[in-house]
This record gives structure tokens, sequence and C-alpha cells, in this order.
């Protein structure tokens, strides 16, 4: 009986992380939304969701042009990047940021770890249809 | 020992003045070794110093919104002494850093941002002195990964020993404030 449960348990266990680690429609490997808050806690010396910082907000950002938020000082690198933010897109930008847009402002090193960069993302995507970022301006 | 017995500690061996004091020598010491490291670089300009520009004013940006931060949390009138104390001591080392990455970019051949008119701050959210601590720890934290992420990439080395000087103050900072809102001050070994 004992070994019975243990196997539904860890049934449960493996069904619970193929849920969570799923592969999404767009082809990114889907990502942890508690795990991705805490690693959205490293873009906080520049970004916010619903405002301006030293970098742009995150709200609207599945969807928008790179460098198109109005009034915001992008680099010249960023305005022409021709890049639409999605999974996709974001995921190659993450990796290093300074390699997929030369010239980028943002001087960081990147989120080196797939599974890191995937759990951001699903942040953002569940940040963007919250209703925090639905009634941002 | 709670947070407010470790600060009075502090106030008790090495009044704020002195503190500051002793602080500034040591980052001007920094200082003056990372600006003179600067002139053969400086010379040399070139994309390299481009990009090493671009780095350090995006970390000046995030620098003097900081120091507007702090200015925000110490006119609230939510915090008390001695938390109030370490608030401005903190936001004195923020206007340092701000001060050496203005000068850095100035000497090799860029111009250093300057400080917005207004900035976007959730003041609305800040109610009590715990909401104050907790924006500033956020920011902190923050700091340290965006110099974390830093290091790696400036072209000459001074520059990443300066950023590295730079997050290990950000990181005591952070370690502070969390240690004052009664959490682990430092939860891990590594930070990220």
């Amino acid at each position: 009986m004992r070994a019975l449960v243990r196997s539904w348990v860890l049934m449960a266990a493996m069904l619970a992380a193929g849920a969570a680690l799923a592969a999404g429609k767009d082809g990114i490997k889907g990502g942890d939304i508690k795990a991705g808050q805490e690693i959205y806690a490293r873009c906080l010396a520049c970004h916010a969701l619903t405002y301006d910082r030293t970098g742009p907000r995150h709200c609207g950002l599945f969807g928008r042009r790179a460098g198109s938020v109005a009034g915001f000082a992008y680099s010249e690198a960023m305005k022409h990047a021709n890049i639409v933010w999605d999974a996709k897109t974001l995921d190659r930008f993450l990796a290093n940021p300074t390699q997929a847009v030369p010239g980028t402002s943002m001087g960081y090193a990147g989120v080196d770890q797939p599974q890191e960069r995937a759990d951001l993302i699903a942040y953002l995507r569940h940040e963007n249809d919250s209703p925090e970022c639905r009634n941002a301006k | 020992m709670s947070f407010f017995m470790f600060a009075n500690q502090l106030a008790g061996v090495s009044n704020r003045r002195a503190f500051l004091s002793k602080s500034g020598l040591l980052l001007s010491g920094t200082a003056v070794a990372l600006l003179a490291g600067q002139d053969a670089l400086a010379a040399k300009g070139g994309q390299a110093a481009g990009s090493d520009i671009s780095i350090l004013n995006t970390a000046l940006g995030a620098e003097l919104e900081a120091i507007a931060a702090y200015q925000l949390g110490a006119e609230s009138g939510l915090l008390q002494k001695p938390v109030l104390d370490l608030a401005v001591t903190f936001q004195g080392h923020h206007k340092e850093h701000a001060d050496v990455l203005s000068k850095t970019i100035a000497k090799l051949g860029g111009k250093a941002v300057l400080a917005k008119d207004k900035y976007n701050f959730p003041a609305d959210k800040l109610k009590t002195q715990e909401d104050v601590l907790r924006f500033a720890a956020m920011l902190e934290k923050g700091a340290v990964s965006a110099y974390l992420g830093a290091v790696p990439l400036f072209d000459n080395r001074d520059l990443s020993k300066a950023a590295a000087s730079i997050l290990g103050d950000e990181a005591m900072h952070w370690a502070i404030l969390r240690n004052a809102l009664g959490e682990v001050p430092v939860p891990s070994a590594f930070v990220s």
C-alpha cells in the first residue's frame, strides 16, 4: 500500500512538473510564475511594470515593438532593433542583451539559464494580464 | 540583536559625521584610482570606450533615481531615528557613486546623464516606515543585480573593479535594510 501511495505521489509530482514546464505554443518552455517573480527582482533597479524608470515599463510588453514606448529615451540601437516582443524574442534578448541588440543601453550580461528566462517570461506574461497592467496608462 | 540596537551601537561608536567622513575617504580612494586609470582608455576612445560609457550612464541613471528615492523616504516623515540617519547615510553613498560615475563618463569623453526633473515612485503605497524600508530594499537588491550584470561587460577591467566595489556597498545596504525589516539579512551565499 505504501509503495502504491508513493507511486501516486511521484506520478502527481511528475504531472505537475510537466504542466509547469511544458513547451508553450511559441516554443519557449513554460515557466514558473512565482520563480519568475523572484528573478524579476533583479530588474528592479531599472524597471517597473507600470511606469518608466531607467528602463521602460513592462506592462504592454507582449506584442509591443522594441523602442516604442512613447516618451521613453531609448538608445538608437533599440529604436532600430526591428523586434516585436514575444516569448521568443524576449528569450533571445534576455539571454544576452548586448549581443542581441548591440548598442542597447541595457548594460546587463543577461539571464543565462534557459529555465530562469522561461520563468521570468512567464511572470511578465502573467503580470501583463493583471488588472494592474490593464489599468496602467 | 535587533536592528535598532545595532543602529544605536553604530551611532555610539562612531557618530554619523565621522562615519560619513571615513566612508568618503574610502570611496574617494576608489574614485581617484578609477579616474587615474582612465587616461589611457580615454586617449584611445573608440567603440570599447563607447560601450563602457553606455553602461556607466545606465548605472548613473539608476544611482540618480536611488538618490531621489531616498530623498522621498527622508522627507516622508515616516522614518524614525536611527533608521532616518541610515537612510541619509545610504543616500550619501549613492551620491558618491553618482559623482564617480559622472566624472568617469566625462573622462572617457562621454556625456553623463543628468537627474530627471521628476521621478515616478509609488508614493501612494508608502504609508509606514516598513513600506519605505521595503521599497528601499527592493531598489538596493535590484542595484546589486544590475552591477553584477555590468561587471563582466566592461571592456576596461578597472571599470569592472569599480563596479564591483559599488556592488559590495549596495549589497551591504540591502542586508541592513533586510535586517531592519526583520528578515534574514544575508539570505544566501551568492547574489544573482
